[in-house]
């Protein structure tokens, strides 16, 4: 398989993706100060990862939204992916867990492997998929069912439980997991549409951990949320890491910098530097990801 | 003239500027005022006018119809003579031959007891005309039900006839040389007799909910008409409701955009817009001549109104499941549900109620459909009520075009009172339509 990508000036051939590998793994303390190189900076690979991508292109129709992205999401780490609106951060999210599939004009190249199985492998079927990488949206969106009815959902369709009272006990279990617990006991059976914002996307990530997925992918989850819903959502990201992996898009970057240990940065479909979050956002090497982090653009 | 044109004030300018934007925004303003207030007049006067019209044409049917919803009944003398009612001459009460007996003489012979003196062939069968022709079979459902009846003189409320009700009701002008009315001297001075007797009384009109139609107005009734339409809704709404709402969810949530759906989402939307007769012929050439379907039958109008019915069904499918906020569905994808669950569990539920307003207000105008039906020989004159959806039937829009061609009075009126009970099933059937989105509408 041999693939010809353009990078800046340059025209690459890649041969698999451990050359494409070798040539993102740049020398560290290399500045690069050249708007124009769109090669990743930084060490995309991790000791053990849990998601591996190479080569991820993704079209819809005419417009190239991802360019040539490989990285390595490791095993119980949360890793953010920021950028300026547009960016394809979201549109790479998406990828992890083929809600793409929905869009009829988008087309995914390259390889994308969950455990070592490539997840756009004819035989992988997406509902098993998205069990295991679980999803939280931007706005949150509880189904118009009770708050109980919300959480048994996931465990119910995918046959997790036999009894009501093993039921009951997994969602007690997912709400008390999501922090939600205390704030509402004693409404169980209202509908979940009736709560706060910042309450709806907890009672969003309990329904999503509910069916104990491995990955969790949080599409900027506190955006419409106010300071202090954020600060509940973020503490519980950082305990949910024990046991989960999670990848986060978001739009903040002190956020970012909060609850993430890397953090990968976009630019017009390109992952253009990636790396632990405390280098990123002390010391930049790309001229792109500075401007970003400093506020001259995005 | 140059000098005149130029400002006086140039340098001036951006302070007059100021205040003139604020006169000119107060001037614009009462402008906009004014504009607002006329577009609220448009508005009244449209709505008023919609108002009066419907109050007339309301007023028109009410006032004409609700009459016939009370029927004038004589009270006759009747002797039920043993020597009479029993044709075999045994003397005993068996019912068979009871059956055979001549219970018009009975009803004669009473109303030759109330005016002795009509006399002569013509004068006495305008003493006959003033009850209902079917008044024999009356008397002789009256014995049937309670035989220990014969043997005694008993009086008897019986169904006065056409002319004698509409006398009574006041839509005959006595003031008419005789000839020129349908009803005959005599009979108006015996009417005025029996009036001042207490012998003619109004009485609420059962026969127009139990009967079917009838030749005689009197007896006619909408029962046949109505279960025909009931039958054909039954039929059209089985088979529309189904197939309009699968229709629906295949196009809107599995179908993958492309050329094809779009040639057949014109299609549908232009099938909406097929004048309705056009689905008579279609019924009348494939059900009726090719698959041989029984005509006038329920099921073959039933299939015709359900072609009619189909394309609004889903293309308000359609609408109620575009305005499913997508988030849910993809909550549900992201859960991990196959897209069969995802419809099912979630947008389905939440289209549900748009989809039923959508079929009700279908229905109605299936409801209210005549023209296709015509086409299917649902406009034959028919007086039994229909058993089953192969019995030849007629339905109530069709009913009501059939009475309003009679020329009888007394047919004008239960046109009215037609109209009234339709529309009362419209009413009631939007009503269900309301009742149904407000009971089942959910917010997200």
């Amino acid at each position: 398989m041999s693939k010809t990508t353009t990078i800046g000036n340059q025209t690459i051939s890649l041969n698999d993706s451990i050359a494409r590998n070798e040539l993102d793994n740049q020398e560290s303390g290399v500045q690069v100060t050249d708007y124009d190189n769109r090669q990743t900076v930084g060490k995309i690979t991790v000791d053990k990862p849990k998601m591996v991508c190479r080569g991820v292109n993704v079209y819809y129709s005419q417009k190239h939204a991802i360019k040539n992205v490989s990285l390595d999401i490791g095993t119980n780490e949360v890793i953010s992916f920021i950028g300026p609106s547009g960016c394809g951060k979201s549109t790479f999210l998406r990828c992890l867990n083929r809600m793409n599939d929905t869009i009829t004009t988008c087309r995914v190249t390259g390889q994308i492997k969950l455990d070592n199985e490539d997840i756009y492998e004819k035989d992988i079927d997406v509902v098993q998929l998205r069990a295991r990488v679980g999803m939280v949206f931007q706005k949150p969106n509880p189904f118009p069912k009770s708050i109980y009815e919300n959480i048994a959902y996931g465990p119910r369709i995918h046959g997790m439980v036999n009894t009501k009272s093993e039921l009951d006990e997994l969602v007690r279990d997912s709400l008390e997991r999501a922090g939600l617990i205390k704030e509402v006991e004693k409404r169980m059976h209202e509908p979940g549409t009736g709560l706060s914002g910042g309450q709806q996307q907890r009672l969003c990530i309990a329904r999503a951990i509910a069916i104990n997925p491995e990955v969790i992918l949080m599409d900027e989850p506190c955006s419409a949320l106010d300071p202090i819903a954020t600060a509940k959502i973020e503490e519980l990201i950082d305990e949910l890491r024990e046991n989960y992996t999670i990848v986060i898009v978001t739009h903040s970057m002190q956020q970012a910098a909060r609850v993430s240990q890397r953090t990968a940065y976009f630019h017009l479909g390109d992952m253009i530097e990636i790396g632990d979050t405390d280098q990123i956002f002390t010391n930049p090497r790309h001229k792109l990801t500075e401007d970003y982090i400093t506020g001259r653009f995005g | 003239m140059n000098k005149i044109m130029l400002p006086a004030s140039t340098p001036e300018r951006p302070k007059s500027a100021r205040r003139d934007i604020k006169t000119i925004v107060n001037a614009s303003l009462a402008r906009q005022h004014a504009a607002e207030r006329r577009f609220r007049w448009y508005g009244l006067i449209a709505i008023s006018l919609g108002l009066a019209f419907v109050l007339l044409m309301f007023g028109n049917i009410i006032g004409k119809g609700y009459r016939a919803f009370w029927q004038t009944y004589i009270q006759i003398p009747i002797t039920f003579d043993l020597s009479i009612m029993d044709t075999s001459g045994s003397g005993k009460r068996d019912l068979q031959t009871i059956d055979g007996a001549d219970y018009s003489v009975l009803v004669r012979s009473g109303l030759r007891k109330l005016f002795p003196k009509a006399e002569g062939k013509s004068q006495l069968r305008a003493l006959y005309g003033l009850v209902s022709a079917d008044s024999p079979y009356e008397l002789k459902r009256k014995i049937q039900q309670t035989p220990n009846l014969i043997g005694v003189e008993k009086e008897i409320w019986l169904l006065a006839s056409a002319q004698v009700d509409t006398l009574f009701k006041g839509n005959i002008n006595r003031m008419l040389d005789e000839s020129e009315r349908s009803i005959k001297n005599d009979q108006i001075e015996w009417v005025d007799k029996l009036q001042a007797a207490g012998r003619i009384e109004e009485k609420f009109n059962i026969a127009l909910f139990i009967n079917g139609d009838s030749r005689e107005p009197e007896q006619a009734g909408i029962r046949g008409a109505l279960m025909g339409s009931l039958l054909t809704l039954l039929i059209t709404f089985l088979l529309s409701f189904p197939i309009g709402v699968a229709t629906a969810v295949y196009l809107e949530e599995f179908a993958t955009k492309g050329r094809w759906t779009d040639f057949i989402e014109v299609n549908i939307n232009n099938l909406a817009a097929v004048p309705s007769i056009v689905f008579g012929l279609l019924g009348l050439a494939v059900f009726i001549n090719f698959f041989g379907l029984p005509r006038s039958s329920p099921l073959v109008g039933g299939l015709v109104l359900s072609l009619m019915t189909l394309p609004v069904i889903i293309i308000a499918g359609r609408a109620a499941l575009a305005s499913v906020p997508p988030s849910i569905r993809q909550a549900a994808l992201g859960m991990g549900a196959s897209k069969l669950q995802m419809v099912g569990h979630h947008v389905l539920p939440l289209a549900m109620p748009g989809m039923l307003t959508g079929s009700i207000i279908g229905m109605a105008r299936a409801l209210g459909e005549s023209a296709p039906l015509l086409m299917i020989g649902m406009v034959a004159f028919i007086v039994d009520v229909p058993k089953n959806f192969f019995d030849p039937a007629t339905v109530l829009p069709v009913q009501i075009y059939l009475w309003s061609d009679l020329p009888e009075r007394a047919f004008v009126e239960r046109t009215s009172a037609a109209i009234m009970i339709l529309l009362a099933f419209m009413i009631l059937m939007n009503g269900l339509a309301i009742i149904l989105r407000k009971r089942f509408e959910r917010r997200w």
